[in-house]
């Protein structure tokens, strides 16, 4: 939600929370298209189940707490911290990690804490984490593109591997994620990452498969996708474009240095723009009006912040994507960001304001 | 006040009201960090609650002859020769258990339960209230340790006194029961950050519990009791 200053008479919009959580859905689903597109009914089917789960676990809190449950449970922000869940697992991870992640980030990262607006951590990403910390194993066993999969991976074949581990006709995951070729194949970030230790280039990293002939076969569409719905909320007003600009020019500064200095073990601005949770980081996590900065200035702060914790980790750390904790440490830092970057009050001087304040 | 109701008002605070886990809150760093399996928590608790009876004894047998101004180094001395003892005994007889809680156990010397009950109570009372006060917190203290251990243990790998025998003894192999197979840990429940989780949740557990007593109960003139208890910032 934006935070927008003017003079009066101030003419209220009449917005509902839950008219903004449902717009957010919405400009989710060309990226939940393309992912279904390239990836399969993984993510569809863990995005209900994640929804279901979250429904169910905010029932169960709002009922404890003495809430108005009708209310509070169709606001839609527990639906919003489902799908962005949902949207972020491994197409092919099994139906308890949805389920443990959606009932994690409703009631200990949302309710716990005063639930929808007293959050400081945002619930869809510490939910991502707390698996991804928990279950390194599931939480990193992404699936390749369809079009690379020696395998058919139609609905049912993707429901009964959620549920039990193997496909109808037997397959285990590890065979699915072998190429026809019979080599094992990982995601971009992965790819390159792995290819950098083994001493391999960047150059001759973008050969590999997975990669296809521009960044990343599937994923640069499903970016381009979460772009388009994001410049969608933007057009909307239902976000600010400073976090999201920011956040986006940011990361091409630090990735156009590194790639100054050493081309041969950077990946360019547009491998990292295009891969991983990027776009689906900027428009619709960063922007989370209750976790993150709120002044305007507070806010080029936090992205630039956000930003530079991505390129750090994913250019020399240990995960090969970073969107997620790097949310989860610039939640940390926005209520000191914030103290720092109070805007002027009208009728005080920069200095009086600061004695004032 | 009679010597019954002391001792039963002592049992009380020690176990419940003024747990040093759940209320004082003291004494947190052993706490969270050893008790990924309820074997381990067990093991700690047992150790301090060793340390806290012999030291509030002893802290209560010399209370008369402590010079004020130097009390709180010669109770940290002599919490340290406890520990010592306790150290050396796990070293001997627990080998693996040793290992496994490194250094939280000689850690003991700085947890703050047992030098705030020397300081609070144990220097101002008789030694036989002492080493009942010490019985009781500690007591306290390895309850909360154990749920603790318990539930992070449940939780994170489906077992309940997995490793029990390091403690306890060959025979000890049975104690072990298998709630469900995991075929990966959920590993958040073992380490740190589940620990805190989980204490919150067994605090919040307890403040529930004493709420919904203070309603049921009618209210009533509760008999005043003289007895200090515990600032936060005594330690």
């Amino acid at each position: 939600m934006a935070f927008w200053i003017a003079i009066s008479p101030h003419n209220h919009i009449q917005k509902t929370t839950s008219a903004l959580m449902r717009l957010v859905i919405y400009a989710t689903i060309p990226g939940i298209l393309a992912q279904w597109y390239f990836f399969g009914w993984g993510n569809l089917i863990h995005i209900f189940l994640a929804t279901t789960t979250a429904l169910v676990a905010e029932f169960f809190v709002l009922s404890l707490r003495e809430k108005k449950i009708p209310q509070q449970i169709f606001d839609g922000s527990a639906v919003l911290t489902a799908v962005l869940l949902g949207v972020s697992l491994p197409a092919l991870a099994p139906w308890w990690i949805s389920v443990i992640g959606a009932a994690f980030a409703v009631v200990i990262v949302k309710q716990l804490y005063g639930g929808l607006g007293h959050n400081p951590f945002n619930p869809a990403m510490a939910g991502y984490v707390m698996l991804l910390i928990s279950f390194p194993v599931q939480m990193t066993s992404w699936q390749p593109p369809l079009e690379l999969m020696a395998h058919n991976l139609d609905f049912v074949n993707t429901l009964t591997m959620i549920f039990s581990g193997f496909t109808s006709e037997g397959f285990s995951l590890e065979q699915l994620k072998t190429h026809v070729d019979g080599y094992t194949m990982a995601t971009p970030l992965d790819t390159v990452k792995t290819n950098l230790t083994l001493g391999l280039t960047i150059s001759e990293s973008m050969n590999n498969t997975v990669i296809g002939d521009h960044f990343g076969i599937g994923w640069e569409w499903i970016n381009a996708a979460f772009f388009a719905g994001g410049i969608f909320l933007i057009y909307k007003k239902a976000i600010d474009w400073v976090t999201p600009f920011v956040f986006l020019f940011s990361l091409f500064v630090f990735t156009f240095i590194s790639f100054m200095l050493s081309p041969d073990t950077s990946s360019s601005t547009m491998f990292h723009w295009l891969n991983g949770a990027c776009m689906l980081g900027a428009f619709f996590i960063l922007t989370d009006p209750v976790s993150g900065a709120t002044s305007t200035k507070g806010r080029i702060v936090f992205a630039a912040l956000a930003a530079f914790l991505v390129f750090i980790i994913r250019q020399y750390g240990g995960y090969p994507d970073a969107v997620a904790f790097s949310v989860l440490l610039c939640n940390m830092c926005a209520p000191l960001i914030d103290q720092y970057t109070r805007p002027r009050t009208y009728g005080h001087s920069e200095s009086k304001g600061e004695g004032n304040a | 006040m009679s010597g019954l109701t002391e001792y039963k008002e002592l049992a009380w605070q020690g176990l419940w009201k003024n747990n040093p886990g759940l209320v004082q809150l003291l004494g947190l760093c052993p706490l969270l960090a050893v008790t990924s399996t309820a074997t381990n928590a067990i093991g700690l608790g047992v150790a301090t609650l060793f340390v806290l009876i012999c030291s509030n004894a002893t802290v209560s047998l010399v209370r008369n002859w402590v010079p004020k101004e130097v009390r709180i180094p010669i109770f940290v001395l002599i919490i340290a020769s406890f520990v010592t003892c306790v150290q050396l005994l796990m070293n001997a007889y627990t080998f693996v258990l040793y290992q496994s809680l490194g250094i939280f156990l000689p850690l003991i010397v700085t947890n703050c339960a047992i030098i705030g009950r020397a300081e609070a109570y144990a220097s101002k009372n008789p030694i036989k209230q002492a080493t009942f006060d010490g019985i009781m917190m500690g007591v306290g203290f390895l309850l909360v340790l154990f749920v603790l251990g318990a539930l992070r243990e449940i939780l994170g790998q489906g077992t309940l006194f997995d490793g029990a025998h390091l403690l306890l003894g060959e025979w000890a192999h049975v104690l072990r029961i298998e709630f469900y197979h995991l075929d990966s840990q959920f590993l958040l429940a073992i380490l740190p950050p589940g620990a805190f989780i989980a204490m919150g949740l067994l605090i919040a557990f307890k403040n529930a519990v004493d709420e919904k007593v203070a309603q049921a109960k009618p209210k009533k003139d509760v008999e005043e009791i003289e007895r200090v208890r515990v600032n936060f910032d005594a330690s």
